[in-house]
């Protein structure tokens, strides 16, 4: 029962009034974020990340800088489904199987009814999620205290081989958009010795390329260019929501508690190891689809088909910070964004946190639960004020919106060497995205490249060069063994589908 | 209207693929090139500096050759449009600019460049009055700078106007 009142330590500190204030302050920009084209839940906290540097410096500041940074995310999470059932557009990647059902709803003028279902369940799948972070993260951070280089470098091999074994996009593209980020991550200093790699005598390269202006560029630039093919027009249902539909749409809600729980599931575990919300929000779907009694009518405008993506994504969402607050190893590219704030305030994420950092790691988590309720009143009572805002014409909110992601990018590292960065990393965003080269795996590739060679290297130094060290006990053994499973299983898939069409 | 041209393509699926995928193995040579010249072997000392950025660079060609293969392979994406003469148009609109206001915040800083750039596009491709225009793009500089360097002290680059107003 440490937990439980570690817990409630947490929330004496998330429950100051700064700290409350801050949380509505960060959903509300995080809806926001999340209504935008090219604006969503890692560029928005990648270009408010600077903001927090003085905020950081004061004492609890780190844990109010968390919070209005954790807050953005939740917000932003909420808002890709306005866009979904409003406008058809998802505003997040991981909103787009909420179209499928949502959009038809909208247009049936059931919009109030499909928003309720959507928010409501996101917080249903928070909550889960949360309720998973606090009992289980105190027994990874535990557990993760034994662990030697080997042990880390074996995780980080499970998170990146995880990505080949699991996401949709060709294991090839993902493999090779993910050693672009570890070639990326080497530019600059060789943290061991000292020489110069890859910077070819230029002093721009000297500090290396930051993984926030390739956030901001990818996710941003790519985002607002692959907006402008499809054409600048937005026609939108009307979002009205009143009590009247909050309280029928609740009614309604208990009858798919299986569906939700499914989802709930499907999404912790998809954020734990490194799938991510957008897998998750489809395979709960799909999962949905097949075990309902209604399942042929997806597609139609089934609240059900809200509920299943919108849990699967929130969960996922929430609990891809449990890896990044026990390991160090972030489950998605905003967790991976939180993840170097951490790093810029000076606090090094890991088992350690939960024993240095008690006050940090509870008032965040203690501010999970507080921010998702908040989120849900906000976007409840707020819809109608979010959706004016796609109402802004593109050739206005356009180049505001390169306006931000330009100053982001610069507040970085103070140089406009980054801003030219920002639109490379645009271009090639919005290659690849169209190529369907995977972009969480770059990202995360280039936030963990360093620490990743960094235990690769002692490891070998304690082996002195010899491989098997990654092999030497049952636990490392263990989590090699999986992630050469999960490298080599679309190879594998890929032979059993022979051998049973041969058969 | 040349709405016939629009909707051509502008390049091929699998061109593009080849592109990018013998730009990626590109950099993967670069990458293995390097890290030979710092060492990537076995040092007194343990790994060298380039021991495991060759490595990287080595999987980067090889799975990168994979994709140029299999994009030369694939006949079913042969005649697949990557983007068509239209949409191409739309997306060099706003990223020719850019590039254009990212070289202008070097020279005039960055609160003029952004009111030019926000201007440029409500009257190019919004075709706003001249009020209007004026407005928006004077009153977001004004906005950021307020945020900015007013409530968290975060400096941002700045150009001769702001020198002539005193603002430095």
């Amino acid at each position: 029962m440490d937990e439980v009142q570690s817990l409630i330590q947490g929330f004496v500190v998330a429950l100051s009034f700064k700290n409350l204030a801050l949380m509505f302050v960060g959903i509300i920009l995080g809806v926001i974020i999340g209504v935008l084209p090219g604006l969503g839940g890692a560029n928005g906290v990648a270009i408010l990340l600077p903001l927090t540097f003085s905020m950081a410096q004061t004492p609890g500041g780190t844990t109010s800088a968390i919070i209005l940074l954790s807050c953005i995310y939740w917000g932003a999470l909420f808002g890709g489904a306005i866009t979904s059932i409003l406008f058809n557009i998802p505003g997040e990647p991981w909103s787009v199987a909420t179209t499928f059902d949502g959009y038809p709803l909208g247009q049936q003028g059931r919009a109030g009814n499909a928003l309720t279902a959507a928010f409501t369940s996101s917080f249903v799948g928070a909550l889960i999620a949360v309720i998973v972070i606090t009992f289980l993260s105190p027994v990874v951070a535990r557990f993760a205290l034994e662990f030697g280089p080997p042990e880390f470098f074996a995780v980080y091999l499970l998170t990146f081989c995880a990505f080949v074994g699991m996401s949709k996009e060709p294991a090839f593209k993902t493999l090779a958009s993910m050693m672009l980020g570890f070639a990326l991550a080497a530019v600059g200093t060789d943290p061991v010795t000292g020489a110069l790699r890859l910077t070819f005598g230029s002093t721009a390269m000297l500090s290396g390329f930051d993984f926030l202006v390739a956030v901001i560029g990818l996710f941003g630039i790519g985002e607002i260019l692959i907006t402008l093919e499809e054409g600048l027009a937005f026609k939108g249902a009307a979002a009205k929501i009143n009590l009247r539909v909050v309280l029928d749409t609740w009614k309604e809600l208990p009858r798919y508690w299986l569906t939700s729980l499914r989802s709930a599931a499907v999404g912790c575990f998809m954020g734990i190891v490194p799938g991510g919300a957008t897998p998750a929000s489809f395979m709960s779907y799909g999962v949905a689809r097949r075990f309902s009694p209604n399942g042929d009518k997806f597609g139609t405008g089934q609240v059900e088909g809200v509920v299943a993506p919108e849990t699967a994504a929130h969960a996922a969402g929430t609990s891809a910070l449990l890896p990044m607050l026990t390991l160090g190893v972030p489950g998605s590219p905003t967790a991976a964004v939180l993840l170097g704030g951490l790093l810029i305030w000076g606090l090094q994420p890991g088992p350690l946190l939960f024993i240095e950092q008690k006050d940090f790691v509870w008032g965040l988590i203690a501010s999970m639960y507080l921010g998702n309720i908040a989120g849900l009143v906000v976007v409840l009572t707020c819809v109608p004020a979010f959706a004016a805002i796609l109402r802004i014409p593109f050739s206005v909110i356009a180049p505001i919106i390169i306006v931000i992601c330009a100053i982001g990018s610069y507040t970085v590292h103070n140089s406009n060497f980054d801003v030219w960065m920002m639109v490379v990393f645009g271009v090639a965003g919005y290659a690849f995205k169209k190529l369907s080269y995977p972009l969480a795996p770059l990202v995360l590739a280039i936030v963990l490249g360093d620490r990743a060679e960094a235990s690769f290297r002692q490891a070998m130094l304690f082996s002195q060069g010899d491989m098997t060290v990654f092999f030497s006990n049952r636990l490392v053994g263990t989590m090699t063994g999986l992630a050469l499973l999960l490298l080599f299983w679309p190879l594998l898939s890929w032979l059993l589908r022979r051998l049973r069409a041969s058969a | 209207m040349n709405q016939g041209r629009d909707a051509q393509p502008a390049f091929r699926h699998r061109t593009a693929e080849i592109v990018v995928a013998g730009f990626i193995f590109l950099l993967g040579a670069i990458v293995i090139y390097d890290s030979v010249r710092l060492g990537a072997r076995w040092g007194d000392d343990g790994p060298q500096a380039g021991y495991f950025p060759f490595y990287i660079g080595l999987i980067l060609c090889a799975s990168s050759a994979v994709n140029l293969v299999l994009a030369m392979l694939n006949r079913r994406d042969k005649d697949r449009t990557f983007v068509e003469v239209g949409q191409l148009k739309l997306v060099l609109t706003v990223l020719i600019p850019s590039a254009i206001y990212v070289a202008l915040i070097g020279w005039t800083g960055i609160y003029l460049a952004s009111a030019v750039f926000v201007a440029f596009f409500m009257r190019w491709l919004g075709k706003y009055p001249w009020w209007k225009v004026a407005a928006v793009s004077i009153g977001n500089s004004v906005a950021f700078f307020l945020i900015f360097e007013i409530w968290f002290k975060v400096p941002l680059p700045k150009g001769p106007l702001e020198a002539l107003l005193g603002l430095n």
